[in-house]
Order: structure tokens, then C-alpha cells, then sequence
């Protein structure tokens, strides 16, 4: 029997899981997927905004604002890499001036500090290879950036080592409540038992939500394309730099990512929760890209991707009691800047919401620090060496692309949460994410896998049952 | 432990191994090898297949075969190597910081490095061909990896997308070791890998290629379940209306070769934008003195044979950096001129002495055709060719007593009498 | 009987036309050299390869093999499946015979040192 039970592993459900941890509870985490980390959270911009764009007094310009400020704190809590670059937000035209001047006043409702509207000859200074044809930009000091799939999987390992339970391949379909006590149950037949309910389903928490019968939560999917380029051209830009809203969207973005990379993208297509990226999506990014910056370093491009973000049809986040059934939570439609405001949104659900429901007393024993040793590379020589002395295997380099040792990916496949597979790994380490995309390092991770999950090579997945590596021995 | 060498070399492949023993050969004593994995070969132990040598020993070898001959002559020279032992970074004053398991990272101090580290694949990642991410994509190397050093199959239904000879390498060996490769595309209205290849990797065993054909989708959620094909126009955009589809669990790629030159960006070292490895002399030292380049960090080689000759030009020079500190002397330098992709020494460096042999891929395919260095208007040497292909890399030699005129910058270029 | 192959001497691959009766070259054309005409018969007459491969050592690796003779080319498959079956113990040199007269009169040899 649970106290709160969470329902997804998204960084949403990762950093309210980790805040229950905080108080005597006993909580627990239901993931559908076989890791945590597998939707929106995935594969986003790994944006923090600064809190301009949303409309004042909604849910997510308040979330926003203080999820902002809490957010480093957090990161270096967890040991998570977020860098505070700075935005732009980029002019083209005169009519574009005058949205960026609106957005900046806007902002400072919000409640964003440091707002301001730059030149062309600063935004050049600021930014070498921006557009000729940009006239001007916002400016805010407070914009950053973070890696979303860094963050959750943190958030959750963190909260498992305070004493959450994962439970992954664990599909809700079913939610009742007797006597004050919800069963949540999986298509196989399995149930966890618990107080409260938590929805953080993510695309999929508008039908947890109709489980209920709450169906006023409408959830649907935009499917955005991204290309990554090598961190060989990471000073391409240095800002997040995005196009200025019009009506006919917000256009994609070019910024670096916390791990140096460059990012370019996403597109937005309604409907479409598949995660194929498309001839004419890529097209759209490199057109938008070409027109934000000269000189795109194309050639050094790793990888393209698509991510699929959910929102709902109020166009702000959702987070509240079930109108059906008490105890329930829904935290849902939680679209852009929903990474920024987490930590937020974390925060209030549990102190607010929960602590509304039940007695919350706090955790003596919670430690919130994560001591990672992803950052292994960057560490001092002595600091190194103290670790090799340590354990011999932070010695020998797996991939080296982005210098990561057979160390790391040990702790990753040994730790909370554990990986499973090669893109777990990968997620949790950058082994196989850098330019040559795991083609040295892949069959040293899988034989990692194998020998510590004690199984034969060719059982070791790419990403969860039926995405076998490979078909057999050759002899 | 000791930390000085006069020489540390990177990379313990071909290159290496015969930049080691040329460089010892010339007098040089104090050699450092450094290998990252646990054998050295580099990636000639992955390559079963036989052809290597065939220049140099008049001989068909296996890749390891090649790899052991350099190997025994590196032993009986007792010349110092490091096993799983990987380069961190290289700077300009010849600082080599290491890292193994046994003395974790130490920083070696050399009086000359050579840069060995060889290529990596282009990725499928590199080359944004849509669709889904599923398992069963993989460069054909690390395919070779697998079926060649492992011993596992990493798939039964085979499309693979490029015709470098690795591709063509790997459609036969899939195929003897029961898979069936479905199709080979090559964007390219030419294969850029050896006839041979073509005749004993394809035809053997009735494997089609599609030239001027491209992936342009990848199907498949978890593992690969099928690709799309299509034709591509003059531009290399794919034409609708000719797409193919094959039911596969497996894509391999062979797109490429990229010369892997972190390090020597790490040291400020100038890179050439059409090599994408150093810009050298014909000693084959990079823009740093005393720091030298070989093998497939410096260019892409088609034959392993090459790649020893230029290790021992870089070894032998290396030798003599170190022995009697040999400076860079005054260079011109080397442009492409007219249907030349690149030349590689980028300069010539008029002190070193001997004969220059310059290095050379052509643009397209052209038949009874001339090359020639020019100087100013000064034809330094002319050469007819039968036939010239991008997939070849061709060498102009140039005497001594030629150079010695040369005062201004040297031009290759190929006049063809037929395209 | 015509045949046409393609040439793997050299980069010009030339397309040679080979006119043969009962096993016998009577014609070569097509070719811009005598090695060309030499491997056009070759081909015609009993075309050869070498075979590489791997061999699964009883501890699980894998030693590089091949023919140390051209076999038949439609012996290839019978290799690969005499191959498969053979075994060996480690440490292994180049040039060691694992299958004697493995097609005709060619050996399987080692040809990697393991």
C-alpha cells in the first residue's frame, strides 16, 4: 500500500515523485514504457524559458516565472547540466519590433527580471553568425538551457535512492476507489494500491484521466522534428535564439544544448504521435535555420529526431483535484515551457495539493544531492586519478567520442533508475550520442549490458523488447 | 614512470605501426605507441576479407595478415607500446595527455608526435534520411565488428546504402554467413569502390545495385521492418514516383569515411576543409612543427599499401625532427586546379629534399585524360592517364631537380580530352 | 555462346564479350589489354576465389580464416558450410592448416593470429 502513486515517468511525474520524497510517504511510480524518460521528455529543446510568452495570469506564466528561478538550484541538487545562456528573441521586420517590445512588457508582468530590447549592431556582438536580416531582439538575461533526459532520470533515481518504487512496463488502464483507497491496475492484471493518485501521463494523461470519467481533460499530440549538430560547431551560436512569434506560429529555434551540441528545430504537426522524423520536416528546419543564422554548419550534422509534445485544448496546464473522484490529481497538458516550470509545478502539487489530502511530514532522512560522475571528463587530472585509484574501470574509455569510460556506463546499467539497454544507457551517460552515433562504442555497451544483466549478446536491445541488436551467432 | 619520449605516436594501426618502424629505422630510439584497444591492427583485425598488399608484398593478405607483419617488425624492434590506453588531448607544445585502467591519466611529454588515429563512418544520422530510429541501423564497420570479431549477425534481410568498398565487403560476407542483402543504392552514378569488389562482392551472388539510388525512408518501430528507395535526379534529390520498397531488418551504410582529428584540432593544428584531416608538407608534418599526420587521419586511402608508405614518409621525417631538429623550411604551396578535389602534401616544403609525390582525387570519371603540375605557367610534370575516377586516388611524382625552380604555388589540375 | 563480363583489372572496367563453345575460348573482344583478355578466359574456363571467413574457437572467439588457394566459385556455399562446422583451440598462427584440402586441392588456414 502506497501513499501517492504517480503515473508516468516524464520529468513531470520524475520531479513530483522526488518532491513526495521530501515528507513520510510512501510513494511509488508507474511507467508504461521499460525505462523512464521514453515521451515528451525525451526529446524536447531542453529550453528554460524565461517567462515572457505566456499570457499573464495563467497557470503556466506563474509556473514558468518561478520554475525559472528554481531551476539551477535543482540541477545542481541533482547534478544535471544547465547552463544560464540567455535568450533571444529575434526581429525581422518592424512589425516583429513591435511584438518584441509587447513580449517584453508582457514579461515584466510575469514578473521576468531583466528584460531588454537589443540593437542590431549588440544582437551581432551577441551573436556572430545571426542573420544579416535581423533588426533587433528581446533580450533575457534568465533564459537557459537544460538536458531534459539528464534531469528526469536524475529526478527519479533520486527519489528511488529516498525510497520511491519504480514499477516500468506498467500500462494504466484501469483506476478505482473503494473506502478511500484507489487500485490502480495494468492490462496484464497488476495493481498497486495507494491514497492518492498522481496523473503525469503525459500524452497519455487524457486517458488516464477518462479512466474516471474526467473527460473534460482533451489531450492531443504535435510532433516536432529536431537536427543536432556536432559539439565541434557548440560556439555556432551561444543564446537561444528564437524566431518572433507570429500568427502563423513560433517557428523553430536555434540554440545550443547544456551539452554544447547545436540544436535546431522543432516543427509543429498536429496530430501525429509517431516519431518519424520526415523528408519535408527536415527540409522546414534547415529553410528556418538558414534564415535565422548564416553560415549553418550542416556538414556537422549527427543526428535528426522528432519528439512529440502534448497539449491540451485550454492551452494551459492543468493541474488540479479529479471533478470525479477525490484523491485523484491531474497534472496534464502540460505543454512548452512545462520542462521550465517542473521544479514549480513539483512543488505546488506536493505541498499544495497532496498535502491537502494527506498528513505530510517531513522526510528526516531525504538527501537530495545526486553525486553524478557523468561529468567524469570534466573533471581536474588529480580528481581523475582519484577516481581510477578507486575504480580501475573509470580508466578505460568506452566512447570516445564523448569520452565516456566503462565506469560510467557500469553505475548506469547498476544504479537508479537502472538502464536496461543501449539508448538507456546512452540517455544516462552520452555513450553513443556523439558524432560517430555508438558506432565504435555500441558493441562495448552491449557486451556491458550482457555480461552485467548475465545474458547472452544477443538478447541486449536497442530500446525495450523487439528491438533486438542482433539475430544470432554466426556459428 | 617515464614521461618523456622523442617520439609518441597515436594510433597503433597501420599507420602507426609503420610510422614506428620507419621512424626507428632512421636512427630514432625512444618511440611510444599508444593503442587504445587491446591488440594492435587497428582496424585491419576486422577485415578478414583478403586484397591487402597486393602493392606492397605483390601478395593477397587477409587485413590481420597485413597487421602481423607490421606487428612482428615492431617487436623485434622492441619499440614501446600501450595497450587500452586512450589519447584524452594533444596540445601545441607536443603534451600528450593518456588515460588507461592501470596509471589512470598521465600527461606524456614528446619531442615529436604522429598522429595515427585513422577514420570513423559517417553515420546515417549525418546524412538526415527520415523515417524512424529503430534498432538494425548500423555502419557497416561496426556491422564487420560484429560479424567478424564477435561473431554474431546483426540481421537476415540486408539493404545497404553506399558503395564504398566496405559496403561491398560486407553485402559478401553478410551473404556467406547466410543473410540475404536485398539490394545495394549508391546515390552516385558510379560506385566509388574497386571493380574487383563490384565483380567478386555483388555479381558473385546476384546482389543488385541501384546506382543513382538513395534511401529516403526507414520503417520500423522497434527493429528495422523495411526501407524505401527511390531514384535521385542530377541534383541527388529523389524523384517521386520511383520509390521501391524492401521488406528488411537491417540497413547498413557506407557512406563514408571521416577523418577522426579531435585531437589535432585540440592542438590548433590547420585542418584542410577537402581532406578534412591536417594540412602537411610532402614530410607530412602538420602546420606544428614536429607534429606529423598518416594514414586515414590525414586522408582517406582507398589501399592499406598507401597508407604504410605515407607512415613511413611521416616516421622517417619524424626521425629526423627528432635526431637533428630539423626545421620547416621555406613551402609553396599545392592548389587543386581545374576537375581535382584535393592534393595532399598541401605544400611543398623545398628544404626537406627528394622527390615529391603529390597525391590527388579527382572530381568525376574521365577517360584519356592529362594531369599536371604547373607552376606559374611552368608545366613541372605531365601525366596521361587512361582513365581517372573519383573512387581512385591517383599521385603525380615530382623530381627534385624540378622543384628546385619552383617559386611560386603549385597547381594540379587534369585536362580532359572526353568527359 | 556469348558472355560478357565486366574487367576488375584495372578502374577501366572494361565490359569484355567472350565467345566460347564446349568449355573453350574461341573469342576474346571487348578488352584494352592482355590482362583483360587473361582474366576473361579465367573467368570463362573455371572461375576461382578465394574464400575468407571466420572460425569460432572453442572459447568463443573468433579466428579469421580463408582458402589458401582460389576454390571453385560454385564450391563457395560447400566452404561456408564446412567452415561453420570447424572448430579450433587457441592459440592459433597464421598459416595454420585447419582443414586440409578443404575444396580440391585447397587448405583452410588460419589468418589472423589469435
Amino acid at each position: 500500500m502506497f501513499d501517492v502513486i504517480v503515473i508516468g515517468g516524464g520529468v513531470i511525474g520524475g520531479l513530483v515523485l522526488r518532491e513526495l520524497t521530501k515528507y513520510d510517504l510512501r510513494a511509488a511510480l508507474l511507467e508504461k514504457e521499460n525505462d523512464v524518460c521514453m515521451g515528451a521528455s525525451k526529446a524536447n529543446s531542453g529550453i528554460v524559458h524565461a517567462g515572457f510568452d505566456a499570457a499573464p495570469d495563467t497557470l503556466k506564466a506563474k509556473f514558468n516565472v518561478l520554475g525559472n528561478k528554481m531551476m539551477p538550484q535543482v540541477c545542481r541538487e541533482l547534478g544535471v547540466k544547465y547552463k544560464n545562456n540567455g535568450s533571444l528573441v529575434v526581429a525581422f521586420s518592424e512589425e516583429d519590433v513591435k511584438t518584441i517590445n509587447a513580449l517584453k512588457v508582457r514579461g515584466e508582468k510575469n514578473g521576468v527580471e531583466g528584460l531588454e530590447i537589443v540593437d542590431k549592431t549588440r544582437l551581432r556582438e551577441m551573436e556572430k553568425n545571426v542573420s544579416d536580416e535581423a533588426v533587433a531582439a528581446l533580450y533575457a538575461k534568465t533564459g537557459g538551457i537544460v538536458c531534459p533526459y539528464e534531469l528526469t532520470i536524475a529526478a527519479i533515481g533520486n527519489a528511488m535512492d529516498n525510497g520511491a518504487e519504480l514499477f516500468t512496463d506498467f500500462e494504466v488502464t484501469g483506476i478505482t476507489k473503494q473506502s478511500d483507497i484507489f487500485t490502480v491496475s495494468s492490462a496484464e492484471g497488476k495493481s498497486v494500491e495507494g491514497r492518492v493518485v498522481i496523473n503525469c501521463a503525459g500524452l497519455a494523461s487524457g486517458r488516464i484521466a477518462s479512466l474516471v470519467g474526467d473527460d473534460y481533460i482533451k489531450i492531443k499530440d504535435r510532433k516536432g522534428e529536431y537536427i543536432l549538430l556536432d559539439r565541434e560547431s557548440g560556439d555556432f551560436v551561444n543564446h537561444t535564439l528564437f524566431f518572433t512569434p507570429t500568427r502563423l506560429g513560433k517557428g523553430i529555434l536555434v540554440t545550443q544544448t547544456a551539452d554544447n551540441n547545436i540544436l535546431l528545430g522543432p516543427t509543429a504537426e498536429e496530430g501525429n504521435s509517431n516519431t518519424a522524423t520526415s523528408a519535408d520536416g527536415l527540409s522546414f528546419v534547415i529553410e528556418k535555420a538558414r534564415k535565422m543564422c548564416k553560415n549553418l554548419p550542416l556538414f556537422n550534422t549527427i543526428t535528426s529526431f522528432a519528439g512529440v509534445r502534448a497539449y491540451s485544448d485550454k492551452h494551459d496546464f492543468i493541474i488540479e483535484e479529479s471533478k470525479n473522484m477525490k484523491g485523484l490529481i491531474h497534472c496534464a497538458g502540460i505543454e512548452s515551457p512545462g520542462l521550465t516550470a517542473s521544479p514549480a509545478i513539483a512543488e505546488y502539487v506536493a505541498e499544495t495539493l497532496v498535502g491537502g489530502m494527506l498528513p505530510m511530514k517531513k522526510n528526516g532522512g531525504f538527501n537530495g544531492n545526486r553525486k553524478p560522475d557523468y561529468f567524469f571528463k570534466n573533471l581536474s587530472m588529480e580528481e581523475k586519478n582519484e577516481v581510477i585509484k578507486r575504480d580501475s574501470s573509470y580508466g578505460k574509455i568506452v566512447c570516445r567520442c564523448e569520452q565516456i569510460t566503462e565506469g560510467e556506463i557500469l553505475r548506469a546499467i547498476r544504479e537508479n533508475p537502472p538502464a536496461k539497454d543501449i539508448d538507456g544507457v546512452k540517455r544516462r551517460t552520452r555513450a553513443g550520442m556523439g558524432r560517430c552515433q555508438g558506432g565504435f562504442c555500441q558493441p562495448y555497451v552491449a557486451e556491458l549490458i550482457a555480461k552485467e544483466q548475465n545474458k547472452p549478446l544477443y538478447e541486449i536491445t536497442k530500446s525495450g523488447e523487439g528491438s533486438y541488436l542482433l539475430t544470432g551467432v554466426t556459428k | 614512470m617515464k614521461t618523456n619520449y622523442d617520439i609518441v605516436i597515436i594510433g597503433g594501426g597501420p599507420a602507426g605501426l609503420a610510422a614506428a618502424v620507419s621512424a626507428y629505422d632512421n636512427g630514432a630510439r625512444d618511440i611510444l605507441i599508444v593503442e587504445r584497444e587491446q591488440k594492435l591492427g587497428g582496424i585491419l583485425n576486422q577485415c578478414v576479407h583478403n586484397g591487402f598488399g597486393l602493392t606492397r608484398f605483390k601478395e593477397s593478405l587477409s587485413g590481420p595478415e597485413y597487421a602481423a607483419r607490421f606487428v612482428a617488425e615492431v617487436r623485434v624492434r622492441n619499440i614501446e607500446v600501450w595497450l587500452q590506453t586512450t589519447v584524452l588531448s594533444l596540445s601545441v607544445d607536443k603534451k600528450v595527455t593518456v588515460i588507461n585502467a592501470e596509471i589512470g591519466v598521465a600527461v606524456l611529454q614528446a619531442k615529436a608526435v604522429i598522429l595515427a588515429m585513422g577514420c570513423r563512418e559517417r553515420s546515417r544520422g549525418a546524412l538526415n534520411i527520415a523515417g524512424t530510429r529503430p534498432a538494425g541501423i548500423y555502419s557497416a564497420g561496426t556491422a564487420q565488428k560484429y560479424v567478424n570479431i564477435k561473431g554474431y549477425m546483426p540481421g537476415r534481410r540486408v539493404v545497404i546504402l553506399g558503395s564504398g568498398d566496405i559496403g561491398l565487403i560486407m553485402a559478401r560476407r553478410m551473404t556467406l554467413e547466410g543473410a540475404k542483402v536485398l539490394a545495394v543504392c549508391e546515390i552516385m552514378p558510379y560506385s566509388s569502390g574497386l571493380k574487383r569488389n563490384i565483380v567478386q562482392c555483388l555479381n558473385d551472388f546476384d546482389i543488385p545495385l541501384y546506382l543513382n539510388h538513395t534511401i529516403t525512408k526507414i520503417e520500423g518501430e522497434k527493429r528495422v521492418t523495411g526501407v524505401v528507395v527511390s531514384a535521385v535526379d542530377e541534383n541527388k534529390q529523389p524523384i517521386k514516383g520511383t520509390e521501391m520498397h524492401f521488406d528488411c531488418d537491417t540497413v547498413l551504410f557506407s557512406v563514408g569515411l571521416i577523418p577522426e582529428n579531435e585531437l589535432t584540432k585540440g592542438a590548433g593544428i590547420t585542418l584542410s576543409p577537402k581532406t578534412r584531416g591536417a594540412e602537411v608538407s610532402q614530410t607530412r608534418e602538420t602546420s606544428v612543427e614536429g607534429i606529423f599526420a598518416c594514414g586515414n587521419v590525414l586522408q582517406v586511402h582507398d589501399l592499406v599499401d598507401f597508407v604504410s608508405e605515407e607512415a613511413e614518409t611521416a616516421g622517417r621525417y619524424a626521425a629526423a625532427y627528432v635526431l637533428g631538429g630539423k626545421k620547416q623550411g621555406e613551402s609553396v604551396a599545392v592548389k587543386n586546379g581545374a576537375n581535382i578535389a584535393y592534393v595532399c602534401p598541401q605544400r611543398v616544403d623545398k628544404g626537406a629534399g627528394g622527390n615529391v609525390k603529390l597525391f590527388f582525387r579527382v572530381t568525376g570519371t574521365f577517360k584519356n585524360c592529362t594531369v599536371t603540375a604547373k607552376c606559374g605557367d611552368t608545366a613541372l610534370v605531365r601525366k596521361k592517364k587512361k582513365i581517372a575516377v573519383p573512387g581512385e586516388m591517383e599521385n603525380l611524382l615530382i623530381p627534385q631537380e624540378k622543384l628546385a625552380g619552383a617559386s611560386g604555388e603549385i597547381t594540379v589540375a587534369l585536362e580532359a580530352e572526353n568527359e | 555462346m556469348n558472355k560478357t563480363l565486366t574487367c576488375i583489372e584495372c578502374p577501366m572496367g572494361c565490359e569484355i564479350t567472350v565467345e566460347e563453345e564446349g568449355g573453350v575460348v574461341k573469342n576474346v573482344s571487348g578488352n584494352s589489354c592482355p590482362r583483360g583478355k587473361a582474366y576473361a578466359e579465367s573467368e570463362t574456363v573455371c572461375p576461382k576465389r578465394v574464400v575468407t571467413s571466420t572460425v569460432r574457437a572453442e572459447s568463443g572467439e573468433m579466428v579469421p580464416v580463408k582458402t589458401n588457394k582460389p576454390v571453385k566459385k560454385d564450391e563457395i556455399f560447400k566452404v561456408m558450410e564446412i567452415i561453420r562446422k570447424t572448430k579450433c583451440h587457441l592459440p592459433v598462427q597464421i598459416g595454420e592448416v585447419l582443414v586440409k584440402n578443404i575444396s580440391g586441392d585447397a587448405d583452410l588456414i588460419v589468418s589472423g593470429n589469435v
